[in-house]
């Protein structure tokens, strides 16, 4: 089966990042070709997830090449989900950049990069092949760090630093552990792979490979005790970058540990507990860091590490109900991350700081927007029947099955501390009175800005919004999509099968 | 030829994991680049090194002997090369704008992005 129809989404990005370098000096064209891109698609992710749910999963050979020869693309349901996620994230966020991000910043090629870095995310989700999915890495990371430094602050370089030299270590140790999965078998096709490394007799260097991937990918999605160039890069760049890169770059790193350790490495008793305790300190510190932040987008920086802490713990469990509450729990968030920090975004235009001591007042000022904000806040606790309950329902649901209660524990505590996080926030940002904040004069606040502008990022968090709603209650689509997703990936013969024909 | 291989690779490695631990960042970046040569030698190593074994199937065969000289890994390092130079590039740019900015080159020094705004 060839369907080259897969591959569309990667090919549009890359296609609409060229256009708009064409119309490098129009700034107005800009805007537009990259928000009239971003709907079309997420109209070819929508088409291909309908695909993928009605003709089960469709795969493409690069060139021809058969598998396990040449580059495979396969489109299961999980991938095709996280791209439509990709692409309606993408979609927000350029309706949102629109608003927010400065001229200046656009002069410079913000949109083509912001395109490539969708192209590289989508491209990452839908390979068959493990050196493409490095390529893949690579191209996310060197759009990231061009969206990062873009603008050149002072805070924005020095996150940089720490940002550029954690993602290159960690694409040195998963190139390392490309080379010896190599070595070992042969192949680079991950369905391949997965039939090649039962047979490998050195079961030792299997195991030193699985944890070389566990660290580089450990790195990439920000897990104890590798996620500290997190909190130190991802509050410097405006806001709406802040936003796909909170939503989308550390997903990326979950998707690729659920797709190596349930395909090609399964998890043995050692490995799984390993995973099982790293996501419990994972929620932990991400936890306890973000209670003691005063800058908002710093709490939700570390409120990103906690969350990574509940999809690895579905990792760690290693059962279908709780690695589906992990695929919950992954859509669930990249939607709510990247609105949370549109909303940071937004508040900063409003007031002109970041600062929860200095914020205040702002439910007395703007009633309705509050409300509003609160979707996404609320949805991130998980305050039932919001998205973010049922993926944390499913995941308990599954350490009970597993009697696992140390897991269950640190679940419960982690939605408590961002329970408590998100409610101190709500009082200090939306209730407490706030005193006048001096007008500061190198902010455009969100009263100079031209309606149009204003229009657009309050739209863009409404969408998402929206969709967070749209997750909770129509809960259980996602659900069954979800188990689905669990499902093929416990038992990869569908894959295997889709890729290799046997 | 092997041993003396996975020697060189162990050495790029230990040094450039050394090169990343001090303070300036232009051993830093000076460490990344070891790292990355060695993860290259790794994959090229790894591609089982034999002489004039070039893996052409013989007219009267149907599959290649045992012991032939693997092209794919020396596409990967061709890829991974291209990739790293331009990451390597992107990074020494970095630095020569941190530099400038912040006006050090020690990285203890640089810690704006903890500030308590």
């Amino acid at each position: 089966m060839n369907n080259p129809f897969i591959v569309l989404p990667v090919i549009f990005q890359l296609f609409v990042a060229v256009i708009l370098m064409f119309s490098w000096n129009s700034k107005n064209l800009q805007k537009l070709i990259s928000v009239i891109g971003s709907l079309i698609a997420l109209l070819i992710s929508l088409l291909l997830l309908i695909q993928v749910r009605q003709e089960g999963i469709q795969s493409m050979q690069a060139g021809g090449w058969m598998a396990p020869f040449g580059i495979t693309f396969v489109a299961d349901t999980f991938s095709a989900l996280l791209v439509l996620l990709t692409a309606i994230s993408g979609l927000a966020v350029s309706v949102f950049s629109v608003g927010s991000i400065r001229n200046a910043r656009v002069k410079f090629g913000y949109f083509p990069i912001l395109h490539l870095l969708i192209m590289g995310l989508s491209g990452a989700f839908l390979t068959g092949d493990i050196f493409n999915l490095y390529v893949w890495f690579e191209i996310i990371i060197i759009s990231s760090f061009v969206l990062l430094t873009i603008g050149g602050e002072k805070a924005q370089i020095e996150g940089a630093i720490k940002y550029v030299t954690m993602n290159l270590l960690a694409s040195v140790i998963f190139l390392t552990a490309i080379a010896i999965l190599y070595g070992l078998t042969g192949s680079l096709n991950m369905a391949d792979l997965s039939l090649q490394i039962a047979q490998v007799e050195n079961r030792g260097l299997v195991n030193v490979t699985a944890i070389l991937f566990l660290i580089g990918f450990g790195i990439k999605s920000a897990v104890f005790p590798l996620y500290f160039w997190l909190p130190a890069s991802y509050h410097t760049p405006p806001p709406a970058i802040s936003a796909i890169f909170g939503g989308l770059l550390t997903k990326v790193g979950v998707y690729a540990l659920l797709r190596v350790f349930s395909l090609i490495f399964v998890p043995d008793d050692f490995l799984a507990s390993v995973i099982a305790i790293l996501a419990m300190l994972t929620m932990l510190t991400g936890g306890v860091g973000a209670l003691i932040q005063n800058n908002i987008r710093k709490v939700f920086s570390y409120l990103i590490i906690c969350h990574i802490g509940f999809m690895l713990a579905g990792l760690g469990i290693y059962s279908t109900i709780a690695i589906a509450g992990a695929i919950f729990y992954l859509v669930h968030d990249i939607i709510v991350k990247t609105n949370l920090f549109m909303v940071s975004g937004l508040i900063f235009k409003f007031k002109g700081t970041y600062s929860m001591r200095l914020l205040g007042g702002f439910y007395k000022d703007k009633p309705l927007l509050s409300l509003l904000m609160a979707v996404p806040l609320f949805s991130l606790v998980g305050i039932p029947p919001l998205s973010g309950f049922w993926g944390k329902l499913m995941l308990i649901k599954g350490a009970i099955a597993t009697s696992n209660i140390l897991i269950i524990a640190f679940i419960i505590l982690g939605s408590f501390l961002t329970l408590f996080i998100i409610a101190r926030m709500w009082a200090a940002v939306f209730w407490k009175d706030g005193a006048a904040l001096p007008k500061k004069k190198q902010i455009k606040y969100f009263e100079e800005l031209k309606p149009l502008k204003r229009k657009a990022m309050i739209s863009s968090i409404a969408f998402l919004s929206l969709i967070s709603l749209a997750i909770g209650f129509g809960a259980e689509w996602i659900m069954q999509m979800a188990i689905h997703i669990a499902e093929n990936l416990m038992d990869p013969s569908a894959y295997i099968q889709a890729v290799l024909g046997i | 030829m092997e041993i003396l291989l996975v020697i060189i690779i162990g050495l790029l490695y230990a040094a450039g994991i050394y090169m990343m631990l001090r303070r300036s960042l232009v051993k830093l970046i000076i460490g990344l680049i070891l790292l990355g040569n060695g993860a290259n030698l790794l994959i090229f190593l790894l591609g089982k090194i034999v002489k004039g074994k070039p893996p052409i199937i013989e007219e009267t065969e149907k599959m290649l002997g045992e012991l032939y000289a693997d092209p794919v890994p020396q596409a990967l390092i061709l890829t991974a090369i291209v990739i790293s130079f331009g990451l390597q590039a992107f990074a020494i740019i970095l630095i020569k704008r941190a530099y400038k900015v912040v006006k050090t080159d020690d990285l203890d020094e640089m810690n704006a992005t903890d500030e308590d705004l």
